[in-house]
């Protein structure tokens, strides 16, 4: 954290978009109505995703609308990091410098945006105007380090997995105006173990449906009303001496259930889910340009 | 109350607190001492400097002392009181890290920081602070933030206590300070660095810890063990706050407030702390006569031969007239003296107020703030007319505020709809709304009959207008119809804005049979029927109406009376003087002389004893001591010091007694304060207010381009 | 013995299928939640209790006793859950995977434990960060509540509310008075306590705040049965546990497994083991960047859970694994650590604000040598000074890591502080195999 201040040269005015106005509407719902002081950090980022920074006028505008004096909107806007006081690059690429991404090489990538974008800073603009960039502490996801966090018209994704020779091909991809995929740059999914010497999550079991099986719940107080109730949830916890005992436990536990009330009150879903999601990338992983 | 009592352990003595006492306050009641500088009894509590913490036994770690309370201690297992230790050595040790931590960023420049000497960095440091500096790195610089005439700021000195910014958002209800940033580069500004537009902004450097904040008009002028300090009253306006005035070589070089919780309790306004360059500006310090047109000086031997030549004629042609700042001793000489002389027509009213009556048939209450300042702390409902009390009494208003802060006290307003730092029903701008209020059946007149503490808060500027009399009468039935006033409370109210207003309304210095008012003086003076005026500091009346009258002005500045004055008798201004003033509330306090008045000036009553002698109507008395007998004498009130009397006559009140029935007009409602920094002649000599008054022109005109 | 995946609770941890309603639904979210509301809250908050379920945001507070702080009767201020979504702590990656990829048990563990708190609505309070993650968040709501499931008159027969609020960079808001400051609009600076936020929290009302993990567990541990939970680890460090695996290991990875898991077992089983083997391991941080780190001889053998990594004078934290192996400049990665809490101190109490500066400063130059041997025992000095100080435990976080170095690498500053004034390189890296 390094003192912020607000950009010298600010433009006169500023007003909501129509896009913006509808974001509002939508976040101003959330909070009590004496209470819309709350909406003042979504209202600082949807002037920030409007023009690419949080000027003087917006912050003016946004005490406003939360009904808070201007000094207290000032003390939110340079209290939280990610909110830019000045004009930053289209491309404004967050490098992770934390210790986790830092053991991985984010010394690397920040020789990459050094090369290739300039001198740290988020208002320190590329030679194309078109990049800045600025190290940045934690942004969890540490089990993909190191990784950047790329904020552009297109949103805020994270890049992961990197390397640097990877990150120069995103930054190449991005000036030539292509559409980069987000995510972990390696063929990984999100942060699965890639080495693991046990499968992880490949029960198919887990999938085909029959967690959505009615359940009868153990320990029922309702149940215990019911003595048969009761003593059918009984043995199962007293068997769970040990973990494996445990472990084992509910499943029994469920079979029973799923015996006991074979007439399913919600038909359970038939088709194994499991393989389709898995082919293909969860839609919204995929970013349209 | 014993209830409410808990016996803790103190270091091994048991004692028995308040359960809502903080462990500091504990520690306070057991005769011992924390130190803090985030701790302010009178904001709300921070936490943050952690120069307080103290060792609860049982508890894993330190904790601080101003933010638990007794009532969340826990006693020992067995059933023991709970205890704590404030000197233990591991309290100790945490109160020196504190010390360090904030001295590591703290610059060494004691030798010129005006904080020097009265710093309670320096003071506790002394008591906590390591021989030298473990800190190798290089220290923390800030940049200085422009908060406006008043405030200096030396930023890197700041150790981020945020009392000033607890203060602006929390006492004087302008939240204009913040700390921006985070972490060790947080930083006190205020938004885009404006000036402060609190008229209370200069108590932030009294309760700023260190010098960070500080005195820009005083800055470099004096050490603090060099300045003869003398307690005194302040005369800005009627609320007779308590201050201290700090001089050295016969001149004032600050003020600072006192102490007094049913007064000001410890804030002052930045005209009362920031006029004190007015006193050494413009002065008149020798008799003054106007020759050939021009204002020439005289001998006190010619002025005094003069002055009893043109009072010596007859005395239907000659008008008296009083200002805002007079002691009540110097007025009490006059008014012996033009009585003796058969003058009645005497006003201390220059602003036309139609109130009290010299034959004392207009009761105290009639024209006292009788709920007493400290009363605003139990109303439930209060009722403004005709007033700004942010303009007319910012310290009041302040409590005003606290109390709606603190409670569901509501407000409403008629008059001026202006900012006064807290939210208000505004129910209209005319007295017609006040005499309308009462007929009502809902809405805030309900609030007020419900409330178990109604304030009525009438303002000088609702009395100062042709249907005067008629508004007092309207707002003591109101008064009396919504049951503010009972046995034991008293909730009508007159917000004087003149400190000698009360006193001279005690002290029936007012018209007497077949005398004149001030309206009436000035215009039988424009008609030539009125040959001399005396005008005893009156300085805010038009001057254009005095026509060819001989003007005597008795006063100290010079300003519009000076100006106008044919004869000036130069006299003694409020920190030159021995002197009763009676506030708003009817609680006389003695104002004591700091330093000796200018040149050859006088002190205003021995002004009309000598002028007595020469008329052959000696005044009976020849010091201050005899001359204050004969007060007494005439009016007990003046020998009560300190005595504000409240509820006293509530049993007795009758609107009938107050002002004049009749219709009232629905003219707005006007404060009689224009501009807060320049409602008197010192004010108006001073450069300091005079740039106030300049800031806050600007920024009010550019707040009404940006609308 | 390893966790097996019929016992995982988070089957979409890697977005490898559905991550919405039908997909959570065929995983069995959702599935008897109005049966569980109907047993009433006293059975949930002792159900939960009797898993032994301790907060997984890194303090390990059993979580059915919070609930049980919380006023038993509604009164004038309504009652309301805040879950800490703000995951920020250096190493720590899973809650984010839960809530891109299973949101629906936070969402329906919300219900549970709003309608166990008589809280009628909830807010998330994810970090600003996390774009993707909030989007695919409001997303699952907006499917809960269009199926019904919360919203007024829903079919569970709790009117609920939830709603997601985001911050904007800032560590100190996972501090639960701090993100209930920043959710009032204010700076994310600590509240004093007392007053706790169940008797005074969002908006002065009584309020609890857990973390993601911590709600997202509870419906399936009350579809299985407490004893089920409380059969994983150990007398008191029960349940399952999502370890962020990270640094020098050959696959990092996120991983669901029973707690009191051997660390070794969990980096070798899991992430691939350590990057050169395990006698290449110089030190491992084991629960997120606050805790002190172990070297490996405490490595070898420690168990991942509460009470061993406390008696080892570390901590299970967030349960972030950070390895690090002998090529680390360890004096390098914990000025690391430390630039990260002078970059994230709010700045209110002085201790922090001006301790975290001066340790990470020190520290810089302790890594290239520019210190004095008795410096060393000033800087352990100053994160005494700093620890047990602030208002928050932040401060405590920030002087961890510093004596945890001292503890166990005073040799290898001292080296550094030797080569340096002897013109050696102080620092050569030992390359891994």
């Amino acid at each position: 954290m390094s003192v912020r201040r607000l950009a010298a040269v600010q433009p006169d005015s500023f007003a909501f978009s129509k896009d913006s106005e509808a974001k509002i509407a939508f976040w101003m719902n959330k909070y009590p109505e004496e209470r819309k002081a709350s909406a003042v950090i979504p209202l600082l980022w949807i002037a920030q995703k409007q023009e690419g920074w949080v000027c003087e006028p917006a912050m003016r505008e946004i005490a406003a609308r939360c009904a808070m004096p201007y000094i207290r909107v000032y003390e939110v806007a340079t209290f939280y990091t990610m909110f830019n006081l000045e004009p930053v690059g289209e491309h404004l690429i967050q490098v992770c410098g934390t210790t986790p991404c830092w053991l991985r090489g984010a010394d690397g990538l920040k020789a990459v945006c050094e090369k290739r974008i300039g001198k740290k800073g988020r208002g320190n603009l590329s030679a194309d105007g078109k990049f800045s960039w600025e190290e940045v502490e934690c942004l969890g996801a540490c089990s993909n380090a190191p990784m950047v966090q790329i904020s552009n018209p297109y949103g805020d994704y994270y890049y992961e997995d990197l390397t640097p020779e990877a990150l120069e091909a995103i930054l190449n991809d991005l000036a030539a105006g292509k559409t980069v995929e987000t995510g972990p740059v390696t063929r990984r999914h999100c942060s699965e173990p890639t080495e693991a010497k046990v499968k992880v999550l490949e029960d198919a079991a887990l999938f085909d449906g029959s967690y959505a099986k009615p359940v009868t719940l153990p320990h029922s107080a309702r149940a215990a009303a019911k003595p048969d109730g009761d003593r059918k949830s009984k043995p199962a916890s007293g068997a769970a001496g040990s973990a494996k005992a445990a472990a084992e436990a509910p499943k029994k536990a469920r079979d029973t259930a799923a015996k006991a009330k074979p007439a399913a009150k919600k038909p359970a879903a038939k088709k194994p889910a499991a393989k389709k999601p898995a082919a293909k990338k969860p839609a919204a992983k995929k970013k349209d340009g | 109350m014993t209830d409410n009592l808990r016996t803790i352990i103190i270091d091994g003595e048991e004692i028995s607190v308040p359960q809502d006492y903080n462990l500091l306050q504990a520690v306070e009641a057991a005769g011992g001492e924390i130190p803090r500088f985030c701790y302010h009894e009178r904001l709300s509590v921070a936490g943050n400097c952690r120069m307080g913490l103290v060792e609860l036994v049982g508890a894993p770690k330190p904790v601080a002392s101003c933010a638990f309370l007794v009532r969340d201690m826990r006693g020992g297992p067995n059933g023991e009181p709970p205890a704590m230790r404030t000197l233990s050595p591991l309290v100790k040790k945490a109160r020196e890290g504190v010390m360090e931590f904030l001295l590591i960023n703290h610059p060494l420049d004691c030798p010129i920081c005006d904080q020097g000497g009265e710093c309670d960095l320096q003071d506790q440091s002394v008591a906590y602070g390591r021989s030298g500096s473990r800190y190798a790195e290089n220290k923390r610089a800030v940049e200085d933030k422009y908060m406006g005439p008043l405030i200096k700021t030396i930023m890197t000195r700041c150790i981020q206590c945020t009392r000033c910014v607890r203060f602006s958002t929390e006492i004087a209800g302008v939240p204009e300070l913040g700390a921006i940033g985070r972490g060790e580069d947080m930083e006190i500004t205020t938004y885009l660095e404006q000036a402060m537009t609190s008229e209370l902004s200069g108590n932030v450097i009294d309760l700023c810890p260190v010098g960070a904040l500080t005195s820009k008009p005083y800055a470099f002028n004096a050490r603090p063990w060099e300045l003869n300090k003398t307690e005194t009253i302040d005369v800005m306006d009627a609320l007779g706050a308590n201050i201290r005035v700090d001089s050295r070589s016969g001149a004032v070089l600050r003020i600072l407030p006192r102490i007094h919780d049913d007064v000001n309790e410890e804030w002052i306004s930045d005209k009362t702390r920031f006029v004190w360059d007015g006193l050494g500006r413009q002065r008149l310090d020798r008799p003054y006569a106007r020759k050939d047109g021009r204002l020439v000086p005289i001998q006190w031997d010619e002025a005094l031969a003069m002055a009893a030549e043109k009072l010596s004629g007859d005395p239907a042609r000659i008008g008296v007239i009083a200002g805002d700042l007079n002691d009540v001793e110097g007025l009490k000489a006059a008014k012996d003296l033009f009585d003796a002389l058969g003058v009645t027509s005497i006003d201390a009213r220059q602003d036309g107020a139609q109130i009290g009556a010299r034959d004392g048939s207009a009761p105290r209450q009639s024209y006292l703030f009788n709920s007493t300042i400290a009363g605003i702390d139990q109303a439930d409902a209060i009722l403004i007319v005709g007033s700004n009390p942010r303009l007319e009494s910012p310290v009041l208003n302040a409590r005003i505020r606290q109390r709606w802060l603190n409670s569901d006290c509501q407000i409403a307003v008629i008059g001026e709809a202006a900012d006064l730092t807290y939210p208000y029903e505004h129910l209209g701008t005319g007295p017609d709304t006040l005499a309308g209020l009462a007929k009502k059946r809902s809405g805030f007149i309900q609030t007020l009959k419900n409330a178990k503490r109604p304030m009525v808060i009438l303002g000088a500027g609702a009395l100062a207008r042709p249907d005067g009399a008629q508004i007092l009468r309207a707002a003591g039935e109101l008064a009396k119809a919504v049951g503010a006033v009972s046995a034991d409370w008293n909730g009508f109210n007159v917000l004087h804005a003149a400190a000698s207003r009360v006193g001279a309304l005690d002290l029936g210095f007012l018209p007497g049979e077949g005398g004149r008012d001030t309206n009436a003086i000035l215009d039988a003076a424009a008609k030539g029927e009125v040959e001399t005026v005396v005008l005893l500091g009156a300085d805010e009346i038009d001057m254009e109406r005095l026509g060819k009258a001989f003007v005597i002005y008795a006063g100290h500045h010079g300003d519009a009376g000076a100006q106008r004055a044919d004869l000036i008798l130069p006299s003694a201004a409020y920190t030159e003087k021995n002197g009763i003033y009676v506030n708003t509330e009817g609680r006389a306090q003695l104002a004591l002389r700091a330093v000796f008045p200018k040149g050859e000036a006088k002190e205003d009553w021995a002004i009309f004893r000598a002028l007595s002698a020469r008329l052959n109507k000696t005044l009976p008395y020849d010091d201050l001591n005899a001359l204050r007998a004969s007060l007494i004498e005439a009016n007990p009130v003046f020998g009560q010091i300190d005595y504000a009397p409240g509820a006293d006559g509530a049993a007795d009140f009758d609107p009938a007694q107050l002002g004049e029935a009749g219709a009232v007009s629905d003219a707005p409602f006007a404060s009689p304060i224009r501009d807060f920094y320049l409602t008197n002649p010192i004010a108006r000599a001073s450069k300091t207010m005079g740039e106030c008054s300049a800031v806050t022109a600007a920024a009010r005109a550019e707040l009404q381009a940006a609308e | 013995m390893l966790l097996q995946d019929k016992d995982r609770i988070f089957t979409n941890l890697y977005g490898r299928h559905d991550w919405r309603l039908e997909g959570a639904r065929q995983r069995g979210c959702w599935n008897g939640t109005k049966e569980i509301l109907e047993e009433g809250r006293d059975w949930i908050i002792d159900q939960v209790k009797k898993s032994g379920l301790r907060g997984r945001g890194g303090a390990g507070f059993p979580t059915g006793l919070k609930w049980s702080f919380m006023p038993k009767e509604v009164g004038a201020r309504p009652h309301y859950l805040v879950v800490n979504a703000d995951e920020s702590e250096p190493g720590t990656c899973k809650d984010r995977e839960m809530m891109r990829n299973d949101p629906h048990h936070l969402i329906e563990g919300c219900l549970i434990a709003s309608f166990a708190m008589q809280a009628n609505a909830c807010y998330i309070y994810i970090r600003g960060e996390y774009v993707l993650e909030r989007e695919r968040l409001e997303a699952a709501i907006a499917e809960a509540y269009k199926a019904k499931l919360i919203g007024k008159n829903n079919i569970h027969g709790w009117d609920f509310d939830v709603f997601v609020h985001h911050g904007a960079g800032a560590y100190i808001c996972g501090e639960e008075t701090a993100l209930l400051e920043s959710l009032e609009g204010k700076k994310g600076q600590p509240r004093l306590k007392p007053p706790f936020p169940a008797g005074a929290g969002l908006y002065g009302c009584p309020t609890t705040v857990n973390n993601v993990e911590s709600i997202a567990v509870v419906p399936t541990i009350l579809r299985r049965g407490a004893d089920w939970f409380a059969g994983f680890g150990r007398e008191g460090n029960t349940g399952t546990k999502v370890f962020s695996i990270s640094g020098h290991v050959n696959a990092p990875c996120n991983v669901e497994e029973a707690m009191s898991i051997p660390l070794k077992t969990l980096l070798e089983q899991y992430a691939g083991g350590v990057r050169g083997g395990w006698d290449n391991l110089k030190a491992v941080i084991p629960g997120g960047s606050s805790v002190p780190l172990i070297p490996k001889e405490i490595c070898d053998d420690v168990l991942m859970d509460f009470d061993a990594l406390r008696d080892v004078k570390s901590g299970l934290g967030t349960a972030a694994v950070i390895v690090m192996d002998n090529s680390t400049d360890v004096v390098k990665a914990i000025a690391r650590i430390s630039y990260f809490y002078k970059h994230e101190s709010c700045g209110q109490c002085t201790p922090c604000r001006e301790g975290t500066g001066w340790m990470w400063r020190v520290l810089e130059r302790m890594a290239r040598g520019e210190a004095e041997i008795g410096e060393i025992d000033d800087l352990l000095d100053v994160a005494g000074q700093v620890e047990g100080h602030t208002i928050c435990a932040l401060g405590d976080a920030a002087a961890w890591p510093v004596q945890g170095l001292i503890r166990h690498f005073r040799h290898e500053i001292e080296d550094r502080i030797n080569n340096y004034r002897a013109g050696k390189p102080v620092f050569v890296p030992v390359a891994a195999e």
